[in-house]
C-alpha cells in the first residue's frame, strides 16, 4: 500500500512556516514526522497555531515556506478537493439541507463512483458508526453525539490516506466526551487510518493519541507519547501546561554520581534519578501534586519536605486537593487519593502539615 | 433586600391583570384591524361590484326582498366575458410573461451581485449595501423617466447598443420594433422593470447568503467538490429561501405594474394594470373592472400561497 521509502515517515512536515503578514507568525518552522496508522495530537491553547497547521494539511491554507509530504507525495499546489485527505470539522459542518445518507455520500458522488458502490459504502459507514436507523434524518434532527458520528462517517467514507480531526469532541458535554473518546479511537483503529488531531483538551489528547506534540506560539515544544510528556516534560511551559504542577526555582548545590541536591530557599530537594549538572546552576524543580503526601508529623531527614498551613481543601470523591500555604505565602498543591474512607488523620483547613515527596518524583528543568 | 414594588403609573399599568392578560393580543390586533379595514373590506366591495348588474349608472343590489320573495342575483357574466375575450386573456398572459421575464433577469443579475456582496470584506459590505439602497433616495418616477432619455434615439445607452450591434440581435428576437429603435418595446419595458425591481431581489438574497456558514464550502471542498460544484450543491440550495423571497418580491408587484409600462412600454406590451385603469376610468364599467381586479388578485395569491407553504415547511424543518 505505502509507497514510502522504508524508514521514511508517512506524513512529513518539513520546516513549515505560515506568516499571515500581520506581525505574528502563526506556524514557526515546524517539522514533524508521523507514522502510518498513528493517531497524532497537536495540543496547545487557542492561538498557538495548531489549527493553522491542520488547515495547511487540508489545503485551506498555503504554507509561506516549507514542505508537506504524504506518502512521499508533495502536497504543495494541490487544492483541498484533490488531496487524499479528509477532515472532521470542529462542530462538524454537516450539510444542513442534506440527509445523513446524502451527507455521507457527498464525497463519494464527487469521485464519480457507481450508484451501487456508493450505496454499499454509505451503508457500511453508517453501520460502522451505528446510525443506519437515522439515514433519512437531517442533521438538525440528531443529537450532538449523533452529529459527531455522521461527521466521522462522512470523513471516513472516501477512505482517506490521512484523516484530520479539528477539536473532534469539543462540542460534546463532558460525560459524552469521555465515552466518545474511546469509541472514536476504536473506530479509527478498526479502519486503520492515520490521524492528525487538534485539541486544546489535554485529557482528550492523552486518552486518544499515541503521540502528542505540544505547541505554543507557533512552535513545537515537545513531541512524545502521553506518558513521556506528562512524566518528563522538557520545559517549564510543558510541565505547567500539561496537568497541575508545583514549580520551584533553585540552585544546584550538590552534584554526586547518583543524586543531586537543589536548594530552593524554602526547601531542599534531593533528586535520586540520573541527572547531572554543575554546582551553582539555576534550575527549576517540578513536582506533580499527586506525587506529594501530606502528614501531620514532621518527616525524617532534612530534604524533600516543606511545612505549611492547609489553606483550603477540595473534595473530589476519588481524590482530595489541598492547598498548603508555606511561610511567605507560597502555595503547594497536593492531591491525595482517597484510598481510605473518612481518613482519620487527614489534615483540616487551618492545621499545620508537612508535604513530602520521594526523591524519584521530581523533574529538574533547566531555565 | 427585596426589590421595591412598582410604583410608577407605567409600571402599575403593566402589572395590571387586564394588561397582562390582553396586552399581547392588543399588539397583534392593531395591524389585523388595519388590514381588515383597508384590505379585506375594500376587497369584498370589489368582489361584490364584480358580480353586480348595472342599470345605467346605478348598481343593482345583489340580494333583495321584494313582495315577500328574497332573491339573490349574482352576475358571473363579467367573469365569463374575461375568459372569452382574447384581449383580457392575452393581457393576463403578457403580464405574467413580463413579470416572469423580469424575475428571471433580476435573479440572473442579482444573484452574482448579492453573492459577491456577501463575500466581500466585512468592512466594505455596508458601503455596497448603501449603493443598492441609493436609488430609493430619488423619485421612482424620475428614475423610470430617465430611461426614456437613455433609450431614445440619440440617448447614450441607445448609441452604445447600436455600436455594439445589440439592436440586430434584439430585432431578430422580435423585442424591438426596428433596428436602432429601443423605446416603447418589450425590450425597453423589461429594462425598466429589471432596473426598478433589482434591489428587491438583491436584498433578500444578500440576507441569506451573508448568513451562510462558509465552513460548509470548506467541508465540500475537503470531500472533493470543486468550487463550481460546491456552489451548485451547497450555496444555491442553502439560499433557496432567499431566491424564493426575492422572486416573490419581484414577480408579484410586476404583474400589476402600471407606471413602467405607461412610460416605457408600447403597443405590444399591454399589461393588466393598464386595462384596469381603462375599465375603471375610461369605460366606467365598474363591474367589469372589478372582475379584472379580482382575477389579478387570484393570480397573485396563488404564487404567494405557494411561497407561504414553503416558508411554513422551512420553519417547521428548522424548529
Amino acid at each position: 500500500m505505502s509507497q514510502a521509502v522504508a524508514g521514511q515517515a508517512y506524513l512529513q512536515i518539513r520546516d513549515v512556516v505560515k506568516d499571515f503578514g500581520n506581525g505574528s507568525v502563526a506556524v514557526n518552522h515546524v517539522s514533524l514526522e508521523i507514522q502510518q496508522g498513528e493517531i497524532f495530537a497537536l495540543l496547545g491553547s487557542s492561538g498557538c497555531g495548531k489549527t493553522t497547521l491542520l488547515r495547511m494539511l487540508a489545503g485551506f491554507e498555503t504554507p509561506t515556506s516549507g514542505q508537506i509530504l504524504l506518502d512521499g507525495l508533495d502536497l504543495a499546489g494541490l487544492p483541498p478537493y484533490l488531496r487524499p485527505i479528509n477532515m472532521m470539522f470542529q462542530s462538524y459542518a454537516l450539510f444542513p439541507h442534506l440527509t445523513v445518507w446524502e451527507n455521507v455520500a457527498f464525497g463519494l458522488k464527487r469521485e464519480g463512483m457507481a450508484k451501487d458502490a456508493i450505496a454499499q459504502r454509505v451503508e457500511a459507514m453508517l453501520k460502522l458508526v451505528q446510525l443506519q436507523k437515522y439515514a433519512k434524518r437531517k442533521p438538525h434532527q440528531l443529537s450532538g453525539g449523533q452529529q459527531q458520528r455522521v461527521a466521522l462517517a462522512r470523513s471516513l467514507a472516501k477512505r482517506p490516506q490521512l484523516m484530520l480531526l479539528d477539536e473532534p469532541l469539543g462540542a460534546l458535554d463532558k460525560k459524552l466526551r469521555e465515552e466518545t473518546q474511546v469509541e472514536l479511537v476504536n473506530i479509527i483503529n478498526e479502519v486503520g487510518v492515520t490521524c492528525v488531531m487538534v485539541t486544546h483538551d489535554q485529557e482528550e489528547a492523552m486518552t486518544m493519541a499515541s503521540r502528542i506534540a505540544v505547541m505554543s506560539e507557533g512552535k513545537i515544544l515537545q513531541v512524545g507519547p502521553p506518558a513521556d510528556i506528562y512524566e518528563t516534560p522538557a520545559t517549564r511551559f510543558v510541565a505547567d501546561f500539561i496537568g497541575n504542577v508545583n514549580l520551584m526555582d533553585g540552585t544546584l548545590v550538590v552534584d554526586q554520581p547518583n543524586m543531586v541536591e537543589i536548594d530552593c530557599g524554602f526547601c531542599r530537594h534531593r533528586v535520586g534519578h540520573g541527572i547531572t549538572g554543575t554546582v551553582g546552576m539555576a534550575v527549576s524543580v517540578a513536582v506533580r501534586p499527586e506525587k506529594i503526601r501530606l502528614t501531620r508529623e514532621k518527616p525524617q531527614g532534612e530534604v524533600n519536605h516543606v511545612k505549611g498551613t492547609v489553606r483550603d481543601r477540595s473534595y473530589f470523591g476519588s481524590f482530595t486537593v489541598y492547598n498548603l500555604e508555606l511561610e511567605g505565602g507560597r502555595l503547594i498543591k497536593v492531591s491525595e487519593s482517597n484510598v481510605e474512607r473518612h481518613r482519620a488523620d487527614a489534615p483540616d483547613e487551618g492545621q499545620t502539615a508537612w508535604a513530602t515527596w520521594p526523591d524519584t518524583s521530581q523533574v529538574v528543568l533547566t531555565l | 433586600m427585596s426589590r421595591p414594588l412598582p410604583t410608577s403609573l407605567f409600571d402599575r399599568m403593566h402589572a395590571h391583570p387586564l394588561f397582562r392578560k390582553h396586552g399581547r393580543k392588543a399588539v397583534i390586533v392593531v395591524p389585523y384591524v388595519w388590514l381588515l379595514v383597508f384590505f379585506a373590506l375594500p376587497f369584498f366591495i370589489i368582489l361584490k361590484i364584480s358580480v353586480q348588474d348595472m342599470e345605467g349608472v346605478v348598481f343593482q343590489p345583489v340580494a333583495k326582498l321584494q313582495d315577500g320573495v328574497a332573491s339573490l342575483v349574482i352576475n358571473f357574466n363579467h367573469y365569463l366575458f374575461l375568459l372569452q375575450d382574447r384581449l383580457y386573456v392575452q393581457t393576463y398572459w403578457s403580464s405574467l410573461k413580463f413579470a416572469g421575464v423580469t424575475t428571471f433577469w433580476c435573479l440572473f443579475i442579482g444573484y452574482p451581485f448579492a453573492y459577491f456582496m456577501a463575500r466581500a470584506k466585512a468592512s466594505v459590505q455596508p458601503a455596497l449595501m448603501m449603493m443598492v439602497m441609493l436609488p430609493f433616495w430619488t423619485s421612482f418616477l424620475l428614475r423610470v423617466y430617465a430611461w426614456k432619455g437613455l433609450l431614445m434615439e440619440g440617448g447614450w445607452v441607445s448609441d452604445l447598443l447600436i455600436a455594439l450591434h445589440v439592436d440586430d440581435l434584439l430585432l431578430s428576437l422580435d423585442l424591438i420594433p426596428a433596428a436602432g429603435k429601443f423605446m416603447n418595446s418589450p425590450f425597453s419595458l423589461t429594462v425598466g422593470m429589471v432596473y426598478t425591481y433589482l434591489p428587491f431581489m438583491v436584498l433578500p438574497l444578500y440576507a441569506t447568503l451573508s448568513k451562510m456558514d462558509l465552513r460548509l464550502l470548506e467541508a465540500a471542498a475537503d470531500l472533493g467538490a470543486t468550487p463550481w460544484v460546491g456552489f451548485w450543491k451547497i450555496t444555491v440550495p442553502l439560499s433557496k429561501a432567499g431566491i424564493i423571497a426575492g422572486s416573490m418580491l419581484v414577480f408579484i408587484p410586476c404583474i400589476g405594474e402600471y407606471v413602467i409600462p405607461e412610460l416605457l412600454g408600447g403597443p405590444r406590451t399591454l399589461m393588466i394594470g393598464r386595462v384596469l385603469w381603462d375599465e375603471f376610468f375610461s369605460n366606467n364599467d365598474w363591474p367589469m373592472a372589478s372582475s379584472v381586479a379580482v382575477v389579478v388578485i387570484l393570480l397573485i395569491i396563488v404564487p404567494l400561497a405557494l411561497f407561504n407553504k414553503y416558508q411554513a415547511e422551512a420553519t417547521e424543518v428548522r424548529a
